[in-house]
C-alpha cells in the first residue's frame, strides 16, 4: 500500500519532464527524421531514402551557406568570449556588493526587450541613415551616407550582442568561486599577469567558458532573426535556409534534412570543443 | 654585525579610517624564527601582507637584506608567502604547484623537475608530485604549500596562520615539524598568529602586537615570565588579575589594597609606582602554591584561603577556581600533578601562598 503511494508519487513527480522529452523533444525529431528520409516521386507518392541528404551535398549553395553559418557562429563564440571574459573578470573579482550588483543587473536590463526591439536598435544605430552616418557626416568626417547594415560584420555585432550575457553569466559564477589567495599566491611566487591568467585564473575557469561557449555557439547557430534582419538578403544563415524550405518553397522534406544537419553539426562542434579542452559535459553543466 | 634579512623602520599603515599598523620597527636576524602574536584585528596581517608586497606601506621603510622594498611589486621580492588557507592551486597537480615559481623564472624543464623532486624529500613527501591536491591529507599540503615557498629560496618566508585550519592533535604535531623544518632550510621565518601556545613553542623570538603596535619584542621566556605591559601580560598565557591603589611602597615592595579589601604584597616593578597610584597586579596561576594545612607565617608571601568554585579538569592542564575568603575575588589556580589534590571538589577550603616577585604591576588609567 505505502509503497503504492511511492509509486505513484514518483510517476507524478517525473511525469512533466517525460511530457515535455517525449511530446516536444522526441517525437517532433522522430517525426522530421521520418520525414526527411521520404523523397517525392510523384504527387502523394513518397518512397524511403537519403535522396534529401544528397541534394544537400551536390549543391554548392546549401553546403557552403551551412558552412559559412557553422564559421561565423564559431566566430561569434570566440569573441564573445574574448569581451566577455574582462567584463565578467571586472565585475566577480575587482567590484562587490552594490557595485557588483549593478554592473551585473546592467548586462541583463537589454534582454527585458524582446530580442526583435534590439534588432531594430541596431538597425537604428547602422542603417544609411542611421545614427552612426549621420554623425560621421555631421562631424565631416566622409562625404556622403555610409551603409554599415547589411554585411557580415553587422551580423556578428548583433550575434555578440545578443548572446554575451549568456557568456557573462557562467563566467562570473565561476570566477566567483576563484579565491584571491590563489592569485595572490600567484603573484608571491613570481607570476606576472599574463602567466597568472594562462595557469590560473583560466584553468580555474574553465568550465564556465566551456558552458558559456556552448550555449553561445547553440544561441548563433540557431539564430534566425538577426542574420535576417542585419545580414540583409545578401548574408545567408543556414536557419533561414530551413525556413524558406519549409514555408516559401515547401518542401518540408529537404528542410527536415537540413534541420538533422544542423543537429549533426552542433553536436559536432560541442563534441570536438570538449574534446580540445578537455572538459566533460556533466562537468560543465552540471555547475 | 651581518644585515638582518628583514628590517622594518616605523612601518606605517593607514586605511580610510583607522591605522591599522602604527609605528612598527623591528629586525629579524637570518635564520631566525620570528612570530608577531596579536588577537585578530590588531594589525598582524596587514604587516605581513606589506612585507610581502600586497600593500604598500603609508610610511616607514621595509628593508630584506638591506635592500628597501618600497615599490617592489610582490613578484619581484625575495620573500615568498605561506597562505592561511595554504592557497594551492587546486587545477595542478602536486609538482607542478612546487614547480610553479620556477616556471616564472624560466628555469629549464629539467632541472625544475630534479629541484621539485628534492625539496618534496627534503619536507618529507617524496614521490607525491603526480598526486592532485585534494588527494593529500591537512598535514601534506601545509608541507607542500612549504616546499613549493622553499624551492625558490627566499630570504624570508612569511607565514599566516597556516595551522588554524587543522585539527589539535595534528596542529601539535605541525608545530614540531615547522620549526624543524626552518632549522633544516635554514631560513628566515615570520610566523604571524594568534595562538600562543604556536608563538612559544616555536619562536626564537616574538612580537607581542596590539591596536596596531609591537607591546613587547623578546624572547619566549622573556614575553612569559617579564611581560612589559599589562596587555602583554593579559594576552600570554593565564594570569589572574586583580585591580587596587598602591598603600605604601617600601624596600622595594609595594602594598596594594584591592578593589575587593585584600592586601597583596608585589615586587616594584622598574619603572617605578608611587604611592595612592591605581595599578593592576596580573598572577599567573601555576605561581600560586596551594596547601591544605595553613602553612608557617611568611611576611614576604601573600597567604590566603579560599573556597573551592569549581575544578575544571583538563588532563595536566586542570585548574581550580577558588574564591577568596576574605576579600570574595576569584583566583584560578593550576591544580599541581602530584595527585595531592585530586579528591578536590566543590566546597572545600584550601590555603594559597605566592611570593612577592611572581606577580606583576603595572599602573592603571584613572577611570
Amino acid at each position: 500500500m505505502r509503497s503504492d503511494h511511492q509509486k505513484l508519487g514518483f510517476y507524478l513527480l517525473i511525469a512533466p519532464l517525460l511530457l515535455w522529452l517525449v511530446l516536444l523533444i522526441l517525437l517532433p525529431h522522430l517525426g522530421l527524421f521520418i520525414v526527411s528520409i521520404s523523397e517525392k516521386v510523384g504527387v502523394r507518392e513518397y518512397e524511403t531514402g537519403f535522396g534529401n541528404y544528397a541534394a544537400f551535398f551536390s549543391e554548392p549553395l546549401y553546403w557552403r551557406t551551412f558552412a559559412r553559418t557553422a564559421i561565423m557562429s564559431i566566430l561569434a563564440t570566440a569573441l564573445t568570449l574574448i569581451l566577455g571574459f574582462p567584463i565578467a573578470y571586472y565585475i566577480a573579482k575587482l567590484t562587490r556588493g552594490r557595485t557588483k550588483t549593478t554592473l551585473f543587473m546592467m548586462c541583463l536590463i537589454p534582454f527585458w526587450v524582446s530580442e526583435l526591439v534590439r534588432t531594430f536598435g541596431w538597425m537604428i544605430l547602422l542603417r544609411e541613415t542611421g545614427v552612426f552616418s549621420q554623425t560621421l557626416q555631421y562631424l565631416g568626417l566622409t562625404a556622403g551616407p555610409i551603409e554599415f547594415l547589411y554585411n557580415d560584420a553587422a551580423i556578428m555585432v548583433g550575434l555578440v550582442y545578443t548572446s554575451i550575457l549568456f557568456m557573462i553569466v557562467p563566467l562570473v559564477t565561476t570566477l566567483d568561486s576563484l579565491d584571491d589567495s590563489l592569485v595572490e599566491a600567484g603573484y608571491d611566487l613570481g607570476g606576472n599577469g599574463y602567466s597568472i591568467l594562462r595557469e590560473i585564473v583560466i584553468p580555474h575557469a574553465m568550465p564556465g567558458i566551456v558552458s558559456g561557449c556552448i550555449v553561445v555557439f547553440m544561441l548563433s547557430l540557431g539564430n534566425y532573426l538577426t542574420p535576417i534582419l542585419l545580414g540583409g538578403k545578401d548574408s545567408l544563415w543556414f536557419t533561414g535556409m530551413i525556413y524558406s524550405q519549409f514555408i516559401t518553397r515547401f518542401n518540408w522534406e529537404l528542410g527536415s534534412a537540413f534541420g538533422f544537419l544542423l543537429l549533426a553539426l552542433s553536436s559536432a562542434v560541442v563534441f570536438i570543443g570538449l574534446k580540445l579542452s578537455r572538459q566533460s559535459l556533466s562537468e560543465t553543466m552540471g555547475r | 654585525m651581518n644585515t638582518p634579512d628583514l628590517e622594518c623602520r616605523d612601518l606605517v599603515k593607514d586605511f580610510d579610517d583607522f591605522r591599522a599598523v602604527d609605528h612598527v620597527s623591528f629586525d629579524v636576524p637570518q635564520g631566525s624564527f620570528f612570530s608577531i602574536l596579536g588577537p585578530s584585528g590588531c594589525g598582524k596581517t596587514t604587516l605581513l601582507r606589506m612585507i610581502a608586497g600586497f600593500q604598500e606601506p603609508s610610511a616607514g621603510d621595509l628593508l630584506i637584506k638591506g635592500r628597501s622594498m618600497v615599490g617592489v611589486p610582490p613578484n619581484k621580492r625575495p620573500v615568498s608567502m605561506v597562505f592561511q588557507h595554504l592557497a594551492l592551486f587546486p587545477t595542478m597537480n602536486i609538482g607542478d604547484n612546487v614547480g610553479f615559481g620556477l616556471r616564472q623564472r624560466g628555469v629549464g624543464r629539467s632541472e625544475i623537475k630534479d629541484r621539485m623532486e628534492q625539496v618534496l624529500a627534503r619536507v618529507g613527501l617524496p614521490g607525491v608530485s603526480g598526486r592532485r591536491v585534494d588527494q593529500l591529507s591537512g598535514g601534506q599540503k601545509q608541507r607542500v604549500a612549504i616546499a613549493r615557498c622553499m624551492v625558490l629560496e627566499p630570504d624570508v618566508l612569511l607565514l599566516d596562520e597556516p595551522l588554524g585550519a587543522l585539527d589539535l592533535k595534528l596542529r601539535e604535531h605541525m608545530k614540531i615539524e615547522l620549526k624543524s623544518l626552518q632549522a633544516e632550510f635554514n631560513t628566515t621565518f615570520v610566523y604571524i598568529t594568534h595562538d600562543q601556545s604556536e608563538a612559544l613553542v616555536m619562536s626564537d623570538n616574538i612580537a607581542v602586537m596590539n591596536h596596531g603596535r609591537f607591546e613587547q619584542i623578546g624572547s619566549p621566556h622573556d614575553v612569559y615570565y617579564n611581560p612589559a605591559t599589562a596587555f602583554v601580560a593579559g594576552f600570554v598565557g593565564e594570569a589572574n588579575r586583580f585591580e587596587g591603589r598602591v598603600v605604601e611602597a617600601s624596600d622595594g615592595i609595594l602594598s596594594v589594597e584591592t578593589t575587593g579589601g585584600a592586601r597583596l604584597r608585589v615586587t616594584v616593578p622598574e619603572n617605578g609606582l608611587a604611592s595612592g597610584q591605581r595599578v593592576q597586579v596580573y598572577l599567573r596561576p601555576e605561581a600560586i602554591a596551594l596547601s591544605k594545612s595553613a602553612p608557617a607565617a611568611d611576611p614576604n608571601a601573600n597567604d590566603g584561603q579560599g573556597i573551592v568554585e569549581s575544578v575544571l579538569f583538563n588532563g595536566a592542564n586542570s585548574m581550580v577556581i577558588l574564591r577568596d575568603a576574605t576579600s570574595g575575588a576569584t583566583l584560578s589556580v593550576t591544580l599541581p600533578q602530584t595527585g595531592a589534590f585530586a579528591g578536590l571538589s566543590k566546597g572545600d577550603t584550601v590555603f594559597t601562598r605566592w611570593t612577592a616577585d611572581q606577580a606583576r604591576s603595572y599602573p592603571l588609567a584613572e577611570a
